[in-house]
């Protein structure tokens, strides 16, 4: 019994580069570790047994930037912070996105100080913002098939920057 | 009050005229400025009290006039002891001497004390910034500080706070 027998007649698919790309990047979309608050624990809880992001391809939580497509920014910045963040996010290869989950990646939240950027986006340019104060795993999952749909729409001119 | 503590108490009343503030059992000597190495020195020499367990500020502006007042807690672990220095510390171009030498842990909270108060520590071996950012400028903690940072978005004002906010575009 060889390979052909399991595989059937499947045929011929015609696509278009375009499609075949996008789709390839969304399926294996791997993010950097960037918790920096309680968001992150609802994106451990993401990763678990329970919502499963390995079923998007997202199993593996890269410690390095330059592993990463995807930066989800999990928590509130400091202004501290601010020059690591970035320093990241140059670190990563093209393609890259950024996610904001939460409010206080999104618009600084509930700390209107002078120690907590306002929002994430003074830094670094945002895909994604995930609402909530931290957002469940299912919001976040939410945020990752909003960012599924964008990268699944982009065309040839944005590959190249 | 503790026998103990009783005695430091008159000590410090004759030798640096210490004045008393007790609230709720907690023993806390009003010390001025220029005493406050050699107190430090005694209570660590004399009395035992190895720890400074926290060395802080608060800023009663503009209520009081010595702004600041700076707190040491010393501990005194083998005595099973704590009593508390306050330093009143006027507002324009305030310093104090370093008790670096007395209690080594001293140096990261005197950092504190600039970074955050602005109050400058004479003789201190490294006074940099230590929770800010090295090029930020103003002591956060006072309470002349502004507090808030940036006007919240309301349905209201949200595209004309949306202009003038800085976005990263690349």
């Amino acid at each position: 019994m060889g390979v052909e027998q399991k595989l059937g007649n499947l045929g011929i698919v015609t696509t278009t580069m375009e499609q075949a790309v996008n789709w390839a990047r969304t399926r294996a979309l791997w993010p950097v570790l960037f918790g920096l608050a309680c968001c992150a624990i609802e994106m451990m809880c993401a990763q678990d047994s329970d919502y499963d992001l390995s079923r998007f391809g997202m199993e593996l939580m890269r410690a390095s930037p330059r592993q990463a497509d995807l930066m989800i920014v999990a928590g509130r910045v400091t202004r501290k912070m601010a020059p690591v963040l970035r320093r990241l996010y140059d670190q990563m290869p093209e393609p890259k996105w950024v996610l904001a989950m939460g409010d206080c990646a999104s618009c600084g939240g509930v700390f209107n100080n002078y120690a907590v950027m306002q929002g994430v986006d003074e830094v670094v340019p945002v895909d994604v913002y995930v609402a909530g104060c931290p957002p469940r795993p299912e919001g976040l999952i939410h945020g990752i098939i909003t960012l599924h749909d964008k990268i699944q729409k982009q065309k040839v001119k944005d590959w190249v920057k | 009050m503790d026998k103990n503590l009783e005695t430091i108490v008159r000590a410090f009343e004759k030798e640096f005229g210490a004045q008393l503030d007790e609230h709720r059992g907690e023993i806390r000597l009003v010390v001025s400025p220029e005493h406050i190495v050699s107190a430090c020195q005694l209570l660590h020499d004399q009395y035992d009290f190895k720890l400074l367990s926290a060395l802080t500020a608060v800023d009663y502006w503009p209520q009081e006039d010595p702004r600041f007042h700076v707190i040491y807690e010393l501990t005194s672990v083998s005595r099973n002891l704590r009593i508390g220095l306050r330093v009143p510390v006027p507002g324009i171009q305030p310093t104090l001497p370093t008790v670096t030498g007395v209690y080594g842990n001293a140096n990261w909270r005197e950092r504190e004390l600039w970074d955050m108060f602005g109050i400058h520590i004479e003789g201190h071996p490294d006074l940099r910034r230590i929770l800010m950012p090295r090029d930020w400028e103003g002591h956060p903690l006072r309470k002349d500080y502004p507090l808030g940072y940036e006007e919240p978005q309301f349905t209201f004002n949200l595209e004309e706070i949306d202009l003038r906010k800085p976005y990263a575009k690349e």
